[in-house]
């Protein structure tokens, strides 16, 4: 039968030219734009959602089409109206993904493409990508006003949205491979836009490199793509819809899929954020606002899973995802989710808590794919999108106009709903979501995760899942009472509305220090920030906000099951070829992924672990059950806060482990390992520990390793004195040796042969 | 044609060049000894193509060839660079390596 | 046959000479120019062996451009226009040692693999085929090379800027 396609779907190619075109032209331009590089980029945005809700109508039209049998007679637009309308049991009959590639290369015999695969799971991205990249540019021309570098701003957010749309359309995973480098390059420019303060670059470095480990696997994981299809079919390729087929059709060796699926799994932890490479995230916070809800919170790091969920047979069948009680990819997600969401109680920084905040929910995902649950893992992905980017785009809008550009909710903050009563209900509503409260978005698509773990063979999982719904729930409450009940605390903004570095990285800049560089068109600011009252955002924050609330509620209703049977999510966007689903790909050896249903008891105990969460904090914060400050008092509680303000000390591990050690000499490793290992384990672990380190440290350390260390460094300089006389600067004779070797390694060759 | 008087002739120019690098005492002079060097293996690159009537010995010759030019363009100017900051152009007196 | 293998032998003698040459003299310019010799010489090789385009590229961008760029670099350092007897230095002997051993080590291997197999030629190669090869299947290696050489170009501008 001829599926109708389409000219949104046939012209995908356009959407991630469209703000590319506005890259170039508000670089080439951009003195002269000013303030108008903006509506550049808000016009190229609008443009760009226009053809992604055309492509994502036009799929939903193909897929009727399909389940209905019938040709092609509809119009899109009725057929998206009807498919609402319907609520019957979901179908699945095939449906192609609609591709067009173009030959980019081809070099002896291999053939490189370049084009688009629109499908469900790239339309769904794609509506994501569009509608929070729209709003995002519409925010930031209320929030960057005034900013030093405000086209330079515009011009990296449609770089990047050129990018992560050409990521989402990709039909290789060569393309993605390239638009995912292009996203990573954005997120740097982006966290570094004061690079002025030395923390801000910092942390943009180290978002760039610690991402970048990652890609290292990712890398290695994309050629053997290519293999795994040669395998397949005895021609290589980058396709993902080859891939795809090639993982499934069974003739691929099991050791080449692992092999493949680890490296991928190590590009997701570097760029979805999950442990132990999670620590950029929260340090990337150092960039803009707006760029965290849209890089750092909605799109940008949800490529990870995004990857997973293209090339999904490849985990599949690598991980053994269907017939096994644990794999690498759920046990990373599932560690991700706990320990983002303990990481995220004890920040002061309210960017932070959101940060640690998706790092958890990132870690449903992964661990939502790993434990076999495709649709809601990206149903998760969908929704979050949508209440993290209404969240801190809340958080940005409380640091506009409400705590003087700090993000420091102990300090700055407190009692700001009744100054702010929109960003307060909006930041209300999308704490609802986030924590799974029935009928907010999040509920839905967390539900599902736990309701396939819990339905298949990785029960664990769904303990992993609750508990983390459990501390979500706790530390949103926590984030929300330190932020708008209580006193205000702020008040004393004089000191730090204009270029006091100390108090928040976004200060000195938003209201440039330096007028002198302020971009044409603006003149200088004179919004009298230094002594004024806490007072609500202006329009252009607050209707992204709200517009953002609306989804955050009824995103998830496309699988409102109970009473309405919808399940839309399912029926639109999963896949409808190549993939390990019931019926779609019924060979033998492929285990498939169950379709759970909605479960109401799962539901009914989720939500009250949510509620026994958001109860929990009241008491502890609203009420003081646990005293003033429980964590001065009791020993295991501030034994506990210790380590999660330090991060699990991994971030110590990371620079001082990892790097100093490769940095210094050996002899230096070994004082530290005494000095700040054997220190902290003093600290955490009370008196017995003490008398035991303090025996080794006198005895052991002192006497027996220090011995063996001076005893290295002793033989060390002696036979380096002796090489030293070789080392004498003269390149030529360099050179003599190097060629006496060449000609005994060939002469050694010649002889063996 | 013997294949083999190429080769021999292309390895005997290696070895002089080879021998002309450790000797020389100007930086001109060692750059043009890696030329003989570089000539030897492309002597050889087109007996093969030759031997084996295959245009491909002569494309990769090509290819050494313009990345031996792009060699001494860059060669040539660090070579002045040093000229210019040592006022001497023997190899021995670069020896900022010295350990 | 014979007339080939003659002007063989007269080619490998001139290139010989001048290769010795080039690693000996003790004028720096003399040594330039030996090296023209030699890969004047090299071209000669290529053409009897039927690969005119090579032979002509190393005639135009040797010959022509490196030579003149070597010329230039021995004028510019300041080099001395007459004999002068240090242009060796005091590893020639030991350096005699991995040369000889080289060229040993590959005659052995040429002539143990090699020895009997004989070139024998159909036709010259013409330069379409060359385009053509160079086109389709080197498509890619062809544009990094571009890519490099341009690397190259800026790389020495740098340098070699006085600033």
């Amino acid at each position: 039968m001829h599926l109708p396609s389409g000219f949104f779907l046939d012209h995908a190619w356009l959407i991630p030219l469209i703000p590319a075109v506005s890259f170039w032209l508000i670089l080439g331009f951009g003195k002269r734009f000013g303030a108008r590089a903006a509506y550049c980029g808000i016009a190229a945005l609008s443009a760009v959602w226009v053809l992604a809700v055309g492509a994502v109508i036009q799929w939903i039209h193909r897929v009727n089409v399909a389940d209905d049998g019938k040709g092609g007679t509809v119009s899109a637009l009725g057929a998206f109206g009807r498919s609402l309308a319907r609520a019957e049991e979901g179908k699945s009959a095939a449906v192609a993904p609609v591709i067009h590639a173009t030959t980019w290369f081809q070099n002896a015999g291999v053939k490189l493409t370049v084009g688009t695969q629109i499908d469900g799971l790239a339309v769904m991205m794609l509506f994501v990508v569009a509608t929070i990249a729209l709003l995002v540019h519409i925010y930031s021309f209320e929030y960057m006003r005034g900013d030093r570098r405000f086209t330079h701003y515009y011009a990296a957010l449609s770089l990047f949205s050129a990018s992560m749309l050409f990521l989402v359309v990709a039909s290789n995973t060569l393309q993605l491979l390239v638009g995912w480098e292009l996203v990573g390059l954005c997120s740097f420019m982006l966290i570094g836009h004061w690079w002025e303060e030395k923390p801000n670059s910092d942390a943009a470095l180290k978002a760039f490199l610690t991402t970048r480990t990652g890609d290292i696997g990712l890398l290695c994981g994309v050629i053997m793509t290519f293999f795994v299809v040669q395998r397949a079919t005895g021609t290589g390729s980058f396709d993902i819809l080859a891939v795809n087929n090639a993982a499934l059709s069974g003739k691929v060796g099991h050791t080449l899929l692992l092999m493949c699926a680890v490296g991928l799994m190590f590009g997701i932890i570097g760029k979805s954020g999950q442990f132990p490479l999670h620590t950029w995230l929260p340090d990337a916070m150092a960039g803009p606002t707006p760029v965290s809800a849209l890089i750092h919170a909605a799109t940008m790091v949800v490529a990870g899973v995004y990857l997973g969920a293209r090339v999904y047979p490849i985990f599949w069948q690598g991980f053994q995802i269907g017939n096994s009680h644990v794999n690498f990819m759920a046990v990373i997600g599932g560690i991700t989710v706990i320990i983002g969401a303990g990481l995220a109680f004890v920040q002061d920084d309210i960017k932070k808590v959101l940060a640690y905040s998706t790092i958890s929910q990132l870690g449903y995902m992964v661990m939502g794919l790993g434990v076999g649950a495709w649709t809601a893992a990206i149903f998760h992905l969908f929704t979050h999108a949508f209440f993290k980017a209404n969240l801190f785009l809340g958080a940005g809008s409380v640091s506009h106009s409400g705590s003087h550009h700090s993000f420091d909710m102990k300090k700055d903050m407190g009692g700001l709903r009744k100054y702010m009563p929109q960003t307060f209900w909006t930041f209300v509503i999308g704490t609802g979501a986030l924590a799974g409260i029935f009928p907010l978005a999040g509920f839905w698509s967390k539900d599902e995760i736990l309701a396939t773990a819990g339905h298949g063979n990785y029960k664990a999982f769904l303990i992993v899942g609750l508990v983390g719904a459990f501390m979500t729930a706790a530390y949103m409450t926590r984030c929300i009472y330190l932020t708008f009940f209580g006193e205000y605390r702020g008040g004393h903004s004089g000191e730090h509305a204009h270029g006091d570095v100390a108090h928040g990285v976004d200060d000195a800049h938003v209201h440039g220090v330096d007028d002198a560089h302020a971009v044409p068109g603006f003149g200088s600011h004179d919004d009298g920030h230094g002594a004024h009252e806490p007072h609500e955002s202006p329009p252009l924050i607050t209707v992204p906000l709200w517009i953002l609330t609306f989804l955050s509620i009824t995103a998830g209703w496309l699988q409102f099951e109970p009473g309405l049977h919808l399940t839309k999510f399912r029926d639109w966007f999963q896949p409808r070829v190549a993939f390990p689903l019931p019926g779609l790909f019924s060979a033998n050896h492929v285990a498939t992924i169950p379709d759970v249903k909605f479960s109401a008891g799962l539901a009914t105990i989720s939500v009250a672990i949510a509620l026994a969460g958001v109860g929990l904090a009241y008491l502890f914060y609203w009420k003081r059950a646990y005293g003033q400050d429980a964590a001065a008092h009791n020993a295991l509680l501030g034994a506990g806060k210790k380590f999660l303000v330090n991060k699990y000390y991994l971030d110590a591990l990371y620079t001082d482990g990892v790097i100093a050690a490769v940095k210094g000499p050996i002899a230096n490793a070994a004082y530290w390992v005494n000095q700040y290992v054997i220190d902290n384990v003093l600290r955490t672990t009370g008196r017995v520990a003490t008398v035991v380190a303090r025996f080794v440290y006198r005895y052991i350390d002192q006497r027996g390793v220090d011995g063996i260390y001076n005893g290295t460094a002793v033989v060390t300089g002696e036979s380096g004195g002796l090489l030293r006389k070789l080392q004498n600067g003269r390149l030529q004779e360099y050179a003599l040796f190097i060629l006496i070797g060449v000609a005994a390694v060939a002469l050694a060759l010649a002889i063996r042969f | 044609m013997a294949l083999n008087q190429f080769l021999l002739l292309a390895a005997f120019l290696f070895a002089v060049g080879a021998y002309g690098v450790i000797t020389r005492r100007h930086t001109v002079l060692v750059l043009a000894s890696v030329e003989l060097m570089l000539t030897a293996v492309n002597l050889n690159l087109v007996a093969f193509g030759a031997f084996n009537n295959d245009p491909v010995g002569q494309v990769f010759a090509l290819f050494v060839l313009t990345i031996a030019a792009a060699e001494v363009g860059v060669g040539l100017a660090i070579v002045l660079l040093i000229y210019r900051n040592l006022r001497s152009s023997d190899p021995d007196d670069v020896d900022v390596l010295k350990g | 046959m014979v007339a080939q293998n003659i002007a063989f032998g007269i080619l490998a003698a001139i290139m010989v000479v001048g290769a010795l040459r080039v690693v000996s003299t003790n004028n720096i310019v003399h040594a330039a120019l030996w090296l023209v010799t030699v890969l004047a010489g090299g071209a000669g090789q290529f053409l009897l062996l039927g690969q005119e385009f090579v032979a002509w590229v190393q005639v135009i961008v040797y010959i022509g451009a490196v030579i003149v760029l070597f010329l230039f670099a021995i004028m510019l350092t300041h080099a001395p226009m007459h004999p002068t007897g240090k242009l060796n230095n005091d590893m020639r002997l030991w350096s005699v040692v991995p040369a000889v051993l080289l060229a040993a080590t590959l005659a052995w291997v040429l002539i143990a693999e090699w020895g009997n197999d004989k070139i024998h030629l159909l036709r010259p190669v013409r330069t379409a085929e060359v385009g053509t090869v160079v086109f389709r299947a080197y498509l890619v290696p062809f544009e990094v090379v571009g890519v490099l050489l341009l690397g190259a170009l800026i790389g020495a501008v740098v340098l070699a800027r006085k600033d």
